[in-house]
């Protein structure tokens, strides 16, 4: 699982419905696999993005790279050296195993090979 | 023509725990290829979500059509199997997926809410007895059982379309005529205001597999 798809998951358990994301990383193995850079994706996928979840998320595996602030999309102007370090956190950076913890109810949801597994028990949906 | 992915990783004992492409997937794949200049040229979808992707072939098919790293791909499926075979079907065909081991889209709405420009679901739509089974269902089972008229599945999804699909959204479903297509396209319709047509078709046996393409009506032109 990638950074951009970790940014889309939110806790879903019975009546968990605020502060529910994003899910909070821990004890995880982060790989880095290397990907063709491609600067109209990342430009289409910045606005759907919850940027302040991303900085977040990023810091709990200690990337400092991210600015507090998502520079203005609406400009074209986002330049290059931005955008690769984006694509580095965004599409490189892969969680393949550990947990999410939500940091609403504490569910906590596994990471196996890449994988989160975000089925609840019948008792918890 | 984009060619099948390539299935050799694979193995006869992976298809005891994974549906087994047939029929159904290679309609699907045809579909979609049918509708390739469009979903490039006109949707050029962002984000794509498949439910239900068992060995991750249709997704991995859209990948080829648009292009690795063009969109993010998203699979889920309720079998941990087939969620990790997904990932490797993606990976031997050079095309990234994202796997989700979840129930249809559990976990991605609301966050994902209007957001999906490609939505894809080859169901579990053959006829079988009542509900009541549905838990003690082998995981192998559940890949195909549907339930009365087949719909069992297919109801629980209808009902989230309307939330996850974007403006551009187009939605592509496989039905049998047994999960009365009819009837789906009116509830579509009246329910959502989503229109509809049958994009393709094929008698497999005796069954006759089609599938559906749903659209907003507010976009005029498909
Ligand atoms: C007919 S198979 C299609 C598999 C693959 N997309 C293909 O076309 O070859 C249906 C798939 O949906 C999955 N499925 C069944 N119920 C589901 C649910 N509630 N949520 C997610 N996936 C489900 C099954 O595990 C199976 O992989
Ligand atoms: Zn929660």
């Amino acid at each position: 699982m990638r950074l951009v798809a970790h940014n889309m998951l939110q806790c879903h358990v019975k009546g968990c419905n605020s502060n529910n994301f994003p899910l909070q990383l821990s004890n995880v193995e982060i790989e880095i696999q290397e990907t063709d850079f491609n600067p109209m994706f990342l430009r289409n996928i910045l606005p759907k993005l919850e940027w302040n979840a991303l900085v977040k998320t990023a810091l709990q595996i200690n990337i400092t790279t991210l600015p507090n602030v998502l520079p203005d999309t609406s400009t074209d102007d986002l330049d290059d050296e931005f955008l690769k370090m984006l694509h580095r956190v965004l599409l490189e950076t892969h969680i393949q195993q550990g947990k999410m913890i939500c940091p609403n109810c504490n569910h906590v949801y596994a990471i196996k090979d890449g994988i989160p597994n975000m089925l609840l028990n019948e008792n918890e949906t | 023509m984009i060619p099948t992915p390539n299935l050799d990783h694979i193995s006869s004992r992976d298809y005891e725990h994974v549906y087994e492409p047939a029929e159904d997937t290679f309609l699907f794949l045809d579909a979609l290829e049918k509708d390739a200049e469009f979903l490039r040229n006109e949707i050029k979808p962002c984000i794509c979500l498949e439910i239900g992707s068992g060995t991750g072939c249709i997704s991995t098919f859209l990948g080829k059509i648009l292009g690795d790293g063009t969109a993010l791909l998203i699979c889920t499926d309720i079998n941990p199997y087939a969620s990790a075979i997904t990932i490797r079907t993606g990976y031997n065909n050079s095309i990234q997926l994202e796997s989700i081991n979840t129930n249809l889209v559990n976990g991605l709405l609301p966050r994902l809410y209007h957001s999906i420009d490609i939505l894809c679901f080859n169901p579990p739509y053959v006829v079988t007895t009542s509900d009541d089974l549905y838990s003690s269902r082998s995981i192998i089972e559940k890949a195909w059982a549907g339930g009365i008229d087949g719909r069992e599945v297919i109801d629980k999804m209808l009902p989230l379309v309307d939330g996850l699909l974007s403006d551009k959204g187009v939605f592509y479903l496989l039905l049998i005529n047994e999960n009365k297509p009819n009837e789906v396209r009116e509830i579509m319709k009246n329910n959502y205001h989503l229109q509809s047509e049958i994009l393709l078709s094929r008698l497999a046996g005796r069954e006759k597999q089609m599938i559906l393409k749903f659209w907003r009506d507010t976009l005029l032109k498909k």
